[in-house]
């Protein structure tokens, strides 16, 4: 129960570094801690005390293994996750080109 | 033939950009293609679905073991609006977006974000539609930002940054349900967690759950992000993020966890209809003091959401039924409006209302497009938001909110006011310097808009037909909830 409290607080962590810093690099920094957290979270409800990986042999069938179905899925969710970060770098980039700043409060010129 | 609707537009962003480094020019015409294909499929998919739920298993592992992909006729609905919406923009893009370098990415992107859209409204699997979802975000964060000015890549990092909480919070909703229930087919998990009754984790997932699609609908306590989004994005792009984008993202993904695998109960009936109430009246408020025409249409967004969302929490056929009638008619009418700012702008450069005038005598199909879609918005007879608005009143009186029914009626009232100042500030009144020379736009642009105002007249005439055939049975699903298990998985 402790890690998933655990795993909460960096989730926590995470969504208020993004939320709340003024840095556009940190805010990034501040996604990609929530979005391991929410993964942690996901490996976890898979996880199994002394359990082996979950792979079928011929020869020495396993009987205790971890559940594959959370892992295959973190997979995917770690690729999606790299293509956003890539997204946000690539538009944070363009952002300091246009203002010379990664100072959200300086980058608005959008309000109503 | 399910997977052709995800299959066709992801091969075609595949393809669009190799061609386009051998011919330039083709790049348009496989992607208008492939949209038409893709409208002419949806339409067929009305008489796939007559027989009942069609359910296809990716490289044929059976659900609730494989991934599978679900027709009924809610999804039909939703394809219905994506593909219809997605060909006329498409057709209206071919000439507007000439303007900008590098046109065959716009397609690519356009391709990607049809792909993601569809692959959402026929995924029967809640992880596969966390993966369709962020194909469908990913291309429109880019999209967004695709005229990399200053503006426009500041909105695009105002919607990565809510959307991407979005994500997140909807991400450990799909985890906290499959923590209880051990599967991720919708079909499935509607069954297991009928024994279940609403037990805690599972208020918590659905909690998660609204916020999480409320972010992507831009529902009042999280609307920041559309008015700066959709205003930034080239115009034909903001008809398809106002038209299709946040309705599929958003309303369809909500409505189909909440009602079909998650349970209907009175408390999350009555927070959607509170969402629903104050996005009405705070988006219009909000809306009728602007100039910029496309940041009044982004808050007219936000108000006619509340209508769709309001309607669903109702619960009720009628309500149910006016809901996604009302859906339907946003998006032909919100996306014609936004089509009409991208010709306005187009023709004079700006779209600071003060600036404008006099484009009826210059414009004439742009301004008579744009009366047809004022007057629907408004809820004039017989054009179709009259009808879809009315049923949700009616709806609402029928179940004794009262003061939902008459939210609605002041919204129609004072979205009535503000679209009379655009049509008097843009269109009617002599004109001005800027508007002088203003020249009707090009071919394909004035195609879109034609069609879009022919189909918001043809739903109105039409409306009783049309609510038999695509609307009833659509709320037909909604209602009867977790028995979508049943159709899905047999038995």
């Amino acid at each position: 129960m402790s890690l998933y409290a655990l795993c909460f607080i960096l989730f926590s962590i995470g969504l208020y570094c993004l939320l709340v810093k003024r840095n556009l690099v940190k805010k990034i920094i501040g996604l990609g801690i929530a979005e391991y957290a929410v993964n942690l979270f996901f490996i976890l409800l898979g996880f199994k005390e002394n359990a082996e990986a979950p792979i079928i042999d011929k020869y020495a069938a396993t009987q205790n293994f971890v559940d594959p179905l959370p892992q295959a899925l973190i997979l995917t969710s770690i690729v999606i996750g790299l293509g956003v970060m890539a997204v946000m770098v690539a538009i944070s980039v363009r952002i300091y080109e246009k203002y010379r700043t990664f100072d959200i409060r300086e980058i608005r010129r959008l309000k109503g | 033939m399910i997977p052709l609707f995800v299959a066709i537009p992801l091969g075609a962003a595949f393809i669009i950009p190799l061609i386009s480094k051998i011919r330039e020019g083709s790049a348009r015409w496989i992607a208008a293609g492939s949209a038409l294909a893709l409208l002419c499929l949806s339409v067929s998919s009305l008489w796939w679905v007559r027989k009942g739920v069609l359910v296809y298993s990716v490289g044929g592992w059976k659900p609730p073991f494989g991934i599978c992909m679900v027709l009924d006729h809610l999804s039909v609905l939703m394809l219905l609006v994506i593909n219809l919406i997605g060909f006329l923009v498409l057709l209206y893009s071919l000439d507007y977006i000439k303007k900008y370098t590098a046109p065959s990415l716009y397609y690519t992107l356009f391709s990607l974000l049809l792909a993601g859209l569809n692959g959402l409204a026929i995924s029967g699997d809640l992880f596969n539609l966390f993966v369709f979802l962020e194909i469908a975000s990913i291309s429109s964060y880019a999209l967004i930002a695709f005229g990399t000015e200053a503006e426009e890549l500041e909105a695009s990092f105002k919607y990565l940054v809510l959307g991407n909480v979005a994500d997140l919070l909807i991400l450990f909703a799909i985890g906290v349900l499959f923590g209880r229930a051990s599967t991720l087919n919708m079909a499935d998990l509607a069954r297991s967690l009928q024994s279940i009754s609403l037990t805690d984790p599972v208020l918590y997932a659905a909690a998660l759950f609204i916020v999480g699609f409320g972010l992507k609908t831009a529902l009042v306590p999280f609307h920041a992000w559309l008015p700066d989004a959709h205003p930034a994005a080239p115009a034909p792009m903001s008809a398809m993020l106002s038209g299709v984008v946040i309705k599929v993202v958003g309303v369809y993904a909500l409505t189909r966890v909440i009602f079909s695998v998650i349970g209907i109960t009175p408390l999350i009936s009555s927070v959607l209809m509170f969402l629903g109430i104050v996005s009405m009246a705070a988006g219009v408020l909000l809306a009728i003091g602007q100039w910029d025409f496309k940041r009044l249409l982004a808050y007219h967004s936000i108000s006619q959401i509340g209508y769709v969302v309001f309607g669903i929490g109702l619960g009720t056929p009628l309500g149910v039924a006016g809901g996604l009638f009302h859906l339907f008619n946003h998006s032909l009418f919100k996306s014609l409006l936004f089509l009409n700012s991208g010709a306005v702008e187009h023709a004079t450069g700006t779209r600071d209302l003060r600036k404008l005038g006099g484009l009826c005598r210059t414009m004439p199909v742009t301004s008579a497009t744009s009366l047809v879609a004022s007057l629907s918005i408004a809820g004039v007879p017989p054009l179709c938001g009259f009808w879809s608005k009315l049923l949700i009143i009616m709806a609402a009186f029928q179940a004794g909110h009262t003061i939902g029914a008459v939210v609605c009626i002041l919204t129609a009232l004072v979205t009535l006011a503000s679209f009379l100042k655009v049509q008097k500030f843009a269109f009617l009144r002599a004109a001005e310097g800027l508007c002088k020379g203003a020249r009707e736009v090009p071919f394909f642009m004035l195609a879109g808009m034609v069609l879009l105002a022919l189909l918001c007249i043809a739903a109105g005439v039409f409306f009783s037909p049309f609510l038999e055939l695509v609307i009833t049975p659509a709320a037909q699903v909604i209602l009867e909830g977790r028995r979508y298990a049943g159709f899905v998985l047999g038995g």
